[in-house]
């Protein structure tokens, strides 16, 4: 039985944690951390209970933080989290994961750090920005950021990443050499003989079904996709969602076939929940039919949206769901999003959530 | 002939020090240059250069270092008891 469960925020103006046991029904909240830096990807290590928060401060740079007292002290490192000297600067940590290979940065502008001592120091991974792509990223609305990060759960050669606006890459030995892979994924803002190109696409968020390293999905600014081959083909899944614009993107712990989005109501129409009504929305047939979750959750005058890393699972039975709003509020669903509570708000700007459950 | 640097005294801003357990606002160290200085602050505090300095290499953007009331760049000299601020610029959200 797990003793603690933990969400852990990042935001514009710090890491925060809301804390509560496995019933999840009554949570606190610690924070800011982090003097209040802005956090963009906060997770955790469950096997040893430490809590890494990646940002970036206008004055200062970079960072990867650390806190192996579940957020009571803190301490911060960027050795080697920089390009060649000469290049554009590295503004900011965006994304965070552990995997077989190491412990992983993705940060802006885009690219990929590896970190073989726990965070302590960092290599850049060259291999991504010798890409022949990369003189055509170009910077979406939230900059050239390298926001989704996947090491494969076994094999150590494996990582796929998500870079806004150059798409989805993998690599198959280590990070030495990438493919693009985004063949079926639409990029609605070029010509329309244009809209299927190698690379370029705007994904918003890629995620991993659990015990299924071959099945993506990811939210794209232009559809909803799952792929079966790793992300060599792209299936859109958008047909029954109420818009093809979102952000987020959560799988279920178990089961493969069960995401969960938070669509909103499209690219140029405000970036908000349709209608100013809140919801999740879920699959349980990986993609095949959508239902909108909706209990507890303001129906009315609800003109939030939810940012990329913002949405999350836990890995209890039944799966709790998270997501933070961009205006500070946090939710909680501790039946696999049959019904909410908001459980915090008045943050800032919430850009990440994820759990940490402690047995 | 004793060639080795003079003593500066180097003031930090306090979102700075406050990253630096033992640091304090006020640092005296042996340096003949601005560059001089923080490696010797990143000595003391290892990672400082890092938050002072970005891989341009220069000083970062928002950050201001002043010497005897003039804007300095890492290569800017420093005179023997001169005292070198840094300051954050307006910046933020």
């Amino acid at each position: 039985m797990a003793r603690k469960v933990l969400v852990l925020l990042g935001t514009k103006k710090g890491a925060f944690i809301a804390e509560s046991d496995a019933a999840r029904r009554e949570w606190s909240l610690r924070g800011p951390f982090c003097e209040a830096w802005p956090m963009n990807h906060v997770i955790g290590d469950a096997a040893s209970g430490t809590i890494y928060a990646g940002g970036g401060n206008a004055w200062f740079g970079p960072a990867v933080w650390q806190s192996t007292d579940l957020g009571a002290s803190w301490t911060h490192s960027s050795e080697g989290l920089a390009y060649p000297v000469g290049a554009e600067p590295v503004t900011s940590v965006w994304s965070l994961a552990r995997g077989a290979g190491g412990f992983y940065a993705g940060v802006e502008p885009a690219g990929l750090f590896r970190s073989a001592d726990g965070g302590g120091s960092w290599r850049h991974v060259a291999g991504l920005q010798e890409h022949p792509s990369r003189p055509d990223w170009h910077p979406g609305a939230g900059g050239l950021i390298l926001h989704s990060l996947i090491p494969h759960p076994r094999d150590d050669k494996q990582i796929w990443v998500g870079i806004s606006a150059a798409g989805v890459f993998h690599t198959a030995d280590g990070g030495t050499s990438w493919t693009a892979r985004n063949r079926g994924t639409r990029a609605d803002f070029l010509p329309e003989e244009q809209r299927y190109p190698e690379y370029g696409q705007c994904v918003h968020c890629l995620v991993m079904a659990p015990g299924m390293p071959d099945r993506l999905y990811q939210q794209n600014h232009c559809g909803m996709y799952r792929s079966d081959d790793g992300g060599v083909r792209w299936e859109s899944i958008e047909a029954g969602l109420p818009s093809s614009f979102g952000f987020p993107a959560a799988v279920h712990p178990r089961d493969p076939a069960t995401v969960y989005l938070v669509p909103l109501n499209g690219a140029e129409a405000g970036r908000y929940v349709p209608e100013g009504r809140a919801a999740v929305w879920r699959t349980r047939d990986a993609g095949a039919s959508w239902q909108a979750l909706r209990d507890g959750l303001p129906q009315e005058n609800a003109f939030f949206g939810v940012l990329r890393q913002a949405l999350a699972t836990d890995d209890l039975a039944p799966a709790g769901v998270y997501f933070g709003t961009g205006t500070g509020e946090l939710y909680a669903s501790a039946d696999e999003g049959e019904s909410w509570n908001c459980i915090a708000r008045h943050l800032p700007t919430i850009a990440s959530v994820e759990t940490l459950v402690m047995d | 002939m004793d060639f080795s640097p003079a003593t500066v005294n180097v003031v930090l801003p306090t979102a700075l020090v406050l990253l630096f357990p033992g640091c304090s606002r006020e640092v005296a160290v042996a340096a003949g240059t601005v560059s001089e200085a923080i490696g010797a602050l990143d000595a003391r505090w290892p990672g400082m250069r890092d938050r002072l300095c970005d891989e341009r290499p220069a000083i970062r953007r928002h950050i201001n270092v002043f010497v005897g009331g003039e804007r300095a760049g890492l290569a800017t000299w420093l005179e023997p008891g001169a005292e070198m601020v840094v300051l954050m610029a307006i910046s933020g959200g």
